[in-house]
């Protein structure tokens, strides 16, 4: 099943003064379950497709269809809920709500999507063991390390129950050895949870884990290989 | 949860959030404490006021107000005082009559406002025994007491004769000899210069009006009890026949004044919460800037603007109310202590205080108008504050905020 089409996007950043091309037509089809890493020098645009994917930027042209859904005719609300709905996020660093305990965090994105009490607690608890934070629950995100505040954020990420899952560079603020239990991680819920992750990233390590790998350069994609 | 998030939200910076609460809570203290004495000084002038002569509520003949003739006088009949005593909250009525004479002693004559008074209830609303300089108090028929003005300007002084004339009821011709027994001080010259008083049973007499007064003033426990009295009685009375005139309707003046003065006194209350306003309007910004990017992650997982928008107005409702209530517990027991222990004033102000019949005394007041109105300001304007936060929040680009 193709959860992501993207047909022919492009992207233009300043189209009036000094246009940068940030992607050139590309075309991407993401299916259900898969773990895709998009690679590619700094610039290549990779933040950009991924920002265009999650319904956070508009392309400039092509068309988005995600879950069979076009949303490049959504409404800044509508993108607002389809994204609670339909896309687990997780940044490069800061991702959670600095007033929040980890369990509030996961909890958060659940209570917004108006599920009852009950379910909201158990799925918190058992994301939470599931990414081995379950004795850190009640600690605010100042109170952990930023390896276990990215596992905070894909824990909450899962919580929302999404399609997909987009991570932009989720190891570029951690040492090799956060990086290595993250990424065990996150492929761990892609096997148990069947959850579909395509993140962005410059480590090879990461690159290595990944079961597809897109390369772009210069706003193209230049290979996509399947391992 | 909103309410949980923005309560901890407006703690992340706690020595911020303590000077805007410090600042709003200075604020509301002082205008309290300016509020307090102003409302004091009005409620103690409209009592001064009241006490001195026109008591809370009159009663009169229909059209006496307009046209103050003795043909405009009532009859006291007993139903008519059947129905005053039957108000809860009268402590006491007082009849009265009120017209002008010739006063004359040897070769010198002068106009007077001639007053018949019941002497034991007049001295209950008044105090006019108090205001006795020379001699005595009116007790037996006959006697005359004059003002201080009056009795230089006539040489009369306790113990001489004046003689009075004029027109009664329906034109009558009223003459009569009275022996001065007091002489009285009063505020202003104009009174002391044309006040008498003799019993009203002289008065009717005199004025050829048995049975009759001009008015009845109506003394009432407290003042908050007016607008209820005043409705009843003017459901109780018969419209055709009686006027029932509260405070307001008899002094418009005073009331025009303490308008002005509180508009006054409210204007520079304004200036003050406006320079605080700024202050509080920084820390808005400051919340909503220094948080963009927090923004950005919770619009892109999901979370509506107007959620967003709701949590803020939260935050900082929570400030203003935080602020105002710090405000108003560090006023109330200085004021609680002022209301019960009046400031005394001294000096020239003392006099001139004591020369208009008043206590030279700062009175303070606890009237809820005190605080609702410190509380009512902070908010409306902590709200307006909030549009520019929450059109920033309404507006925000999520990649710009993410990018920041
Ligand atoms: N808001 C913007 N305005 C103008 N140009 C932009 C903007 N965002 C990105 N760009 C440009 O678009 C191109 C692609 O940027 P993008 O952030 O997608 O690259 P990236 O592959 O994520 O790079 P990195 O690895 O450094 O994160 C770059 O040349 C960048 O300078
Ligand atoms: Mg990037």
């Amino acid at each position: 099943m193709i959860v992501i089409n993207a047909k022919n996007i492009s992207k233009t950043y300043n189209p009036d003064k000094v246009p940068v091309h940030a992607l050139n037509h590309v075309n991407l089809e993401i299916k259900k379950g898969e773990f895709t890493a998009i690679v590619g020098p700094s610039g290549s645009g990779k933040s950009t497709l991924l920002n265009i994917i999650g319904g956070l930027d508009v392309p400039t042209e092509g068309t988005i269809e995600l879950g069979g859904e076009d949303i490049s005719k959504f409404s800044d609300n509508e993108l607002i809920d389809f994204r609670l709905k339909h896309i687990g996020f997780v940044f490069q660093a800061y991702n959670l709500i600095p007033v929040l305990t980890a369990e509030e965090n996961v909890e958060f994105i659940m209570l917004l999507q108006k599920q009852s009490e009950k379910d909201r607690k158990a799925r918190t608890v058992e994301l939470l063991t599931k990414v081995g934070l379950k004795d850190q629950m009640n600690r605010r995100p100042s109170e952990l390390s930023g390896g276990q505040q990215q596992r905070v954020a894909v824990a909450r990420a899962l919580a929302s129950k999404p399609e997909f899952i987009l991570a932009d560079e989720p190891t570029a603020n951690l040492d090799s050895h956060s990086t290595a239990t993250l990424l065990d991680m996150m492929a761990n819920m892609n096997e148990k949870e069947g959850a579909t992750f395509v993140f962005s990233t410059h480590d090879q390590r990461v690159i290595d884990k990944a079961r597809r790998v897109i390369t772009l350069e210069d706003g193209k994609i230049v290979s996509d290989e399947v391992r | 949860m909103l309410l949980l998030i923005a309560w901890r939200n407006i703690w992340r910076n706690k020595r911020r959030t303590l000077i805007t609460l410090a600042s709003i809570g200075f604020a509301v203290f002082f205008a309290c404490i300016m509020q307090s004495m102003q409302l004091g000084s009005y409620e103690r002038m409209i009592e001064n006021a009241v006490r001195f002569y026109t008591g809370h509520i009159q009663v009169h003949e229909k059209g006496y107000w307009d046209d103050k003739t003795l043909d405009n006088s009532l009859e006291v009949t007993e139903s008519l005082q059947t129905k005053l005593s039957g108000e809860a909250d009268l402590s006491a009525y007082v009849p009265r009559i009120e017209s002008f004479a010739l006063a004359s002693h040897g070769t010198l004559t002068k106009g007077v406002l001639v007053n018949g008074i019941d002497p034991i209830k007049e001295t209950g609303l008044t105090d006019l025994q108090g205001k006795i300089v020379e001699g005595q108090y009116l007790s037996t028929p006959g006697d005359i007491m004059i003002g201080e003005g009056l009795s230089t300007y006539l040489k009369a002084a306790p113990g001489d004769t004046l003689v009075l004339i004029s027109q009664g009821y329906h034109g009558a011709n009223a003459a009569g000899k009275y022996r001065i027994v007091g002489t009285l001080k009063f505020p202003t010259q104009e009174m002391s210069a044309q006040a008498a008083y003799i019993m009203l049973s002289d008065a009717q007499y005199f004025f050829n009006m048995p049975n009759r007064a001009t008015s009845l003033a109506l003394l009432l426990d407290n003042s908050e009890a007016v607008p209820g009295v005043k409705a009843d009685l003017t459901s109780k009375l018969d419209t055709a026949v009686y006027e029932v005139m509260d405070w307001k309707e008899l002094m418009p003046e005073l009331v025009q004044s303490i308008e002005i003065d509180y508009a006054s006194g409210r204007i520079m209350l304004y200036v003050l919460y406006a320079i605080i306003a700024f202050g509080i309007f920084g820390t808005f910004l400051m919340m909503t800037n220094e948080r963009q990017y927090e923004f950005g992650v919770m619009l892109s997982i999901g979370m509506k603007r107007r959620l967003m928008q709701g949590m803020l107005l939260l935050e900082i409702i929570m400030l203003a109310v935080l602020g105002v209530v710090m405000g108003i517990i560090a006023a109330s027991p200085i004021l609680a202590y002022f209301y019960l222990n009046p400031i005394h004033v001294g000096g020239e102000m003392a006099q001139a205080y004591e020369k208009m019949g008043m206590e030279p005394i700062l009175p303070f007041s606890l009237a809820p108008e005190v605080f609702v109105n410190q509380a009512q300001v902070v908010l409306v304007m902590t709200i307006l504050m909030a549009i520019y936060p929450l059109w920033i929040v309404g507006k925000l680009k999520v990649i710009k905020a993410l990018r920041s």
